[in-house]
């Protein structure tokens, strides 16, 4: 110890009036917070293992327990804070990179809450989503540029292949080993129930779960774990992975202790191995050689899955995404560096990327301005909240959703941000077997119907009160939103109007 | 059966494979891509020259080339077995899993890159002539062989071969005093036990090549494995 000594950044406080010593906070807590004191038969806790999970919180029969962030803190400095002093001293002592997960949490520029959306009034009257149909149903896919018939004048109906979906949301990409069994045994269920996909990461795919086939995307990502014909043929499109929000520019790395039992088996990799994705698909270059890869995709599943192809939100997105169009891809997902992860590099997570919603108005209006925005399909992730935010990406162009950290949270997710321990007190991100029993799958399942069943009704009065009653029509329909608070180059690139505007 | 490709894009000439029966011959070759991509039960020979993604993701059957390939042959296999007359292109084997590559001659950049192994598959790359740089980066399992035939006064391999290796085994054909490993991997001369394995994998390959495997075996052989299945876990602290 010595210099780099911190006072622990969490407090735990426990009111003895109503702690009963019933040791159920020691149980619940894989930290090891908690602990008896034999010898005067009162519970204590070493707060410095304390990461403000919740856990002992809910779980108190007698409501005894209160975790609050300590004030013991250094002194004030805008500049030096506190994090900042402590991320030094981890380093000059481990000489480590700093790793996190979850999502970015500094307090950069959330453009949905500076958009506004728009509702009719007196003339095109709002339309109430209980009274009267309200399309939320969307197609992802290629869709043809114009009608085109036959030497008999009768209509060509042949597509390339589309995912449908009830409504334009789906799991993004959370691989099994990340999260746990149950985790995704709740996915898989939940997007069965909604008829939307969820995503197996690049963790392979567990037997148990290829008969939510038709619900699910399997991805190549270039460590390609778990990726086999069969593998591919299982689910309902392929995602070739090229980036992630939380850390562009750098692979994947799941260390050899989270190789255990089932997950090595579904990454086909023996037990204890590190399981290393390089930062580039080493065969990838240019946009040719990702065009080699989405066809070597199509020729084994014989042009029956449509390819997506996810990236990272970065400066050059919309000429890349071009690209992307032109590759022979059927959708493209971008995540913006909000997004989440169950383990990336502090200084990656916190510093690269842009924002998904600049993201989002740049490549749709430079599809559109490319004369190819109907070849491909739109999916944006890196931190949609709620079902406005969803709505605010389908108005600025988007086709669909994915969404990720807001499952977790209804799984019982408490962000207390440390998923690459392993340690997860809520059964999530783990895969120590007394903790993955925490979540039980049949409860998850219906609290993520629940949550999406909710968001659905919420984007149908939404929509209703714009006055529109089909997905369809709010895609790409800006004039819906006006900007707060926002500059004219910020106006600009989201293309949309200011508020009063 | 026999397959004219003159005429044929890559998607019609794998229709008429998967149409064909079991044992085809593929005539007029033209660097058609993606051939007998996602397969399996096949066993296709090849005149001419198959373009990029020969074999991807193959899963049994085998492939045999008259000629040279390109790059990225048997990208992603799991199984069955390719065999190539004379040279192929870079990033050949890419992340495969299972089965072999028989390479008579040479191969480009990054052969055996991120190549893997589980439970009984066990992939074997051989590469009869020299090897590109950066043979076998990020190899997490099976073998690599390198023979290092007709090179003349060409090292074995070029720059760099297995950064970031973290499984599995590379053996050349060779004393390698000219060629230089990175520091996570263990160099060695090949033991009696390792002379066994190599004999063993070598048969199948000589017999496919109508190569001596007594004139094979009569040379020094060094092995390289991974110092640890670890070698980046302490460059992390948790924050």
């Amino acid at each position: 110890m010595g210099v780099e000594l911190f006072y622990p950044e969490f407090e735990v406080v426990r009111n003895y009036d109503r702690c009963i010593a019933c040791r159920v906070c020691e149980r619940q807590c894989a930290n090891e917070v908690h602990s008896l004191l034999e010898s005067k038969g009162i519970m204590i806790s070493d707060e410095s293992k304390c990461v403000n999970c919740q856990r002992c919180v809910a779980l108190c029969p007698t409501r005894a327990l209160k975790i609050v962030k300590s004030n013991c803190t250094l002194r004030e400095n805008a500049n030096w804070q506190n994090d900042t002093i402590r991320e030094i001293y981890k380093q000059a002592q481990s000489g480590g990179i700093l790793l996190s997960s979850m999502g970015n949490p500094k307090p950069l520029p959330v453009y949905w809450d500076k958009i506004l959306i728009n509702a009719s009034q007196v003339t095109n009257p709002p339309i109430d989503p209980l009274r009267e149909p309200m399309e939320t149903r969307v197609f992802l896919g290629k869709k043809p540029e114009r009608v085109q018939r036959d030497e008999t004048g009768a209509l060509k109906c042949e597509l390339p292949p589309q995912l449908e979906l009830t409504m334009p949301i789906m799991f993004s990409a959370m691989s099994y080993g990340s999260l746990s069994y149950n985790a995704h045994a709740s996915l898989a269920r939940a997007a069965e129930k909604l008829g939307i996909l969820y995503n197996t990461g690049e963790g392979g795919l567990h037997e148990d779960f290829l008969r939510y086939g038709k619900n699910t995307i399997v991805q190549v990502a270039s460590g390609r774990f778990g990726v086999h014909e069969g593998y591919l043929r299982s689910g309902a499109a392929i995602e070739i992975k090229m980036g992630q929000g939380a850390k562009p520019g750098i692979g994947g790395h799941l260390p050899g202790t989270k190789i255990v039992g089932d997950v090595s088996r579904t990454r086909m990799i023996p037990e204890g191995t590190d399981a290393i994705s390089p930062a580039p698909h080493h065969d990838i270059y240019s946009i040719e050689d990702l065009r080699q890869l989405v066809f070597s995709l199509k020729e084994a599943t014989e042009y029956q899955k449509p390819v997506i192809v996810k990236v990272a939100a970065v400066h050059n997105i919309a000429a890349i995404a071009s690209g992307i169009a032109r590759s022979g891809a059927d959708i493209i997902a971008i995540d913006g560096f909000r997004g989440g992860t169950g383990a990336a590099p502090t200084r990656i997570r916190d510093n690269v990327g842009i924002p998904i919603e600049l993201a989002l108005a740049a490549v749709d209006q430079r599809l559109r301005d490319e004369g190819i925005r109907n070849s491909i399909s739109l999916v944006v992730g890196g931190s949609i909240r709620n079902a406005s935010d969803v709505v605010k990406a389908i108005a600025l162009g988007a086709d669909a959703v994915y969404i990720a950290t807001a499952g977790l949270i209804a799984l019982g997710c408490h962000l207390c941000r440390t998923c690459q321990t392993g340690r997860c007190n809520w059964g999530i991100a783990t895969q120590r077997p007394d903790l993955v029993r925490r979540l039980n799958p049949d409860i998850g399942c219906e609290r993520l119907v629940n949550l999406l069943t909710a968001w659905q009704h919420e984007i149908m009065e939404m929509m209703g009160g714009m006055g529109i009653n089909s997905i369809e029509a709010l895609r790409g329909n800006r004039l819906m939103l006006r900007g707060i608070g926002l500059t004219g180059k910020e106006l600009e690139i989201l293309g949309i109007a200011h508020a009063g505007e | 059966m026999r397959i004219d490709a003159t005429e044929l894009d890559f998607s019609a000439l794998n229709r008429a494979i998967r149409t064909s029966e079991p044992a085809c011959e593929i005539t007029g070759c033209l660097g058609q891509r993606f051939i007998a991509a996602g397969m399996d039960d096949i066993d296709v020979t090849i005149e001419g020259i198959p373009g990029n993604a020969l074999g991807a993701y193959l899963n049994g059957g085998t492939i045999t080339v008259r000629g040279n390939a390109q790059d990225a042959v048997g990208d992603t296999m799991n199984a069955g077995r390719i065999v190539i007359h004379g040279n192929v292109g870079d990033a050949a084997g890419y992340a495969m899993r299972g089965g072999e590559i028989y390479i008579r001659k040479n191969a480009g950049y990054r052969a055996g890159i991120h190549m893997k192994a589980y439970r009984d598959k066990v992939p074997v790359m051989i590469i009869g002539g020299v090897a590109g740089s950066f043979l076998g980066e990020y190899q997490a399992g099976g073998l690599i062989l390198v023979l290092g035939l007709e090179r003349g006064n060409r090292r074995i391999v070029h720059n760099f071969p297995c950064t970031g290796m973290h499984g599995g085994k590379m053996i050349l054909r060779d004393e390698c005093q000219d060629v230089i490993f990175p520091s996570q991997v263990d160099v060695r001369k090949a033991d009696e036990q390792d002379r066994a394995e190599i004999r063993a994998v070598l048969t199948p390959y000589c017999a496919c090549f109508g190569l001596d495997l007594d004139d094979m075996m009569d040379a020094p052989f060094t092995v390289v494995t991974p110092s640890g299945t670890n070698p980046y876990q302490q460059l992390y602290i948790a924050n």
